[in-house]
């Protein structure tokens, strides 16, 4: 037993060692803050629309109405990464099995009626979050956050930043589960 | 020259950190006891944007926003306990910067005492071996008189 103490020390530091290494090389993200709300029933809110835009607002009972699954897709005029996502989206309201909701983020009005109009507007519904408060609800920590929810109203998902390129392409894949 | 320098860095250290907060005059509520609470809430609450900062000094929109909400509860009668469970209703335990007792997080907390106690019981495996009190081989004195006699009885027939 005494000729393997000195063995100690290695063992340690390889047990540190290993740690290190898989904190290194894992590909998490350690400043990505898991959202509260899922398998949580989707917050209470109730979102007037935008001035001047034919899309209605929405409230929480609109939503659990619907028996639809739906995405809440939080956006503002002001962030760069929505517009990197607005194609996306594009995309994804060509699906009719799917509803698409945006909520406007802290926006000026005659902004996000601009943006709308520029880049065409994907969204069945689209409410004014002009305050935040709906955002603080909802967990958000920035703009743009999607998340989706099920049948039931159930927040199944949140996708936090723009979906595009591979974090598409998940976030279809876990869309295309959630149809099933 | 290097002098002047290191004696204005000094100074920059003794400035009161209240000074430099990021509460803005339009957020500070009239009442001093809701205002002195709803100071602490918010430098024990974690900016979801700059992560390691409490809501307290951080300048986010969203920090903001907090510290504004914070102020309401507190107006509308809720309790210190009651803020934080609002807070972490919406962001998780990831919002508070101590974390709570749970399952998941009872190894962090109780590592310290684990480590502490592992110590003692080494210290004392250690000390026991070096200690001469070692009763297995000093406890037994007889033999050691005996060695004694017998030599003294060399000595006296010299």
């Amino acid at each position: 037993m005494r000729r393997f103490v000195f063995l100690v020390p290695l063992a340690l530091s390889l047990i540190i060692g290993t740690f290190s290494v898989w904190g290194l090389l894992n590909d998490r993200n350690p400043s990505e803050i898991p959202s509260a709300l899922i398998n949580r029933s989707i917050p209470k809110f109730d979102l007037s629309p935008l001035p001047g835009l034919r899309t209605p607002g929405f409230s929480r009972d609109d939503l659990l109405n619907l028996k639809k699954v739906s995405v809440i897709n939080f956006f503002a005029s002001w962030c760069l990464p929505c517009r990197a996502e607005h194609q996306s989206l594009i995309k994804l309201s060509q699906n009719n099995e799917i509803v698409l909701a945006g909520i406007n983020y802290k926006d000026i009005n005659k902004d996000a009626l601009d943006w709308l109009t520029d880049l065409g507007n994907p969204y069945t519904y689209v409410g004014n979050d002009f305050s935040g408060r709906t955002g603080i609800d909802w967990g958000i920590t920035g703009v743009p956050e999607t998340f989706i929810v099920n049948r039931d109203g159930k927040v199944v998902h949140r996708f936090s930043g723009p979906l595009v390129g591979v974090k598409f392409k998940e976030f279809k894949e876990l869309l295309t589960q959630e149809l099933r | 020259m290097n002098f002047i320098k290191l004696l204005l860095v000094t100074f920059l250290y003794l400035v009161p950190v209240d000074t430099i907060l990021a509460v803005e005059p339009d957020e500070v509520l009239t009442d001093l006891k809701l205002e002195s609470r709803a100071r602490d809430i918010s430098a024990n609450v974690r900016c979801v944007v700059c992560q390691n900062e409490p809501i307290d000094t951080s300048n986010s929109g969203v920090a903001r926003d907090l510290r504004i909400l914070i102020r309401e509860r507190l107006l509308a009668g809720d309790s210190n306990k009651e803020v934080y469970k609002y807070l972490v209703d919406r962001y998780g335990n990831f919002i508070l910067f101590k974390p709570p007792l749970t399952l998941s997080t009872a190894l962090l907390w109780f590592m310290p005492l684990l480590v502490f106690s592992l110590g003692v019981v080494i210290l004392v495996g250690v000390l026991k071996k070096a200690s001469p009190s070692n009763k297995s081989r000093f406890s037994d004195t007889s033999n050691d008189t005996k060695v004694l006699d017998s030599l003294e009885n060399k000595k006296g027939k010299k």
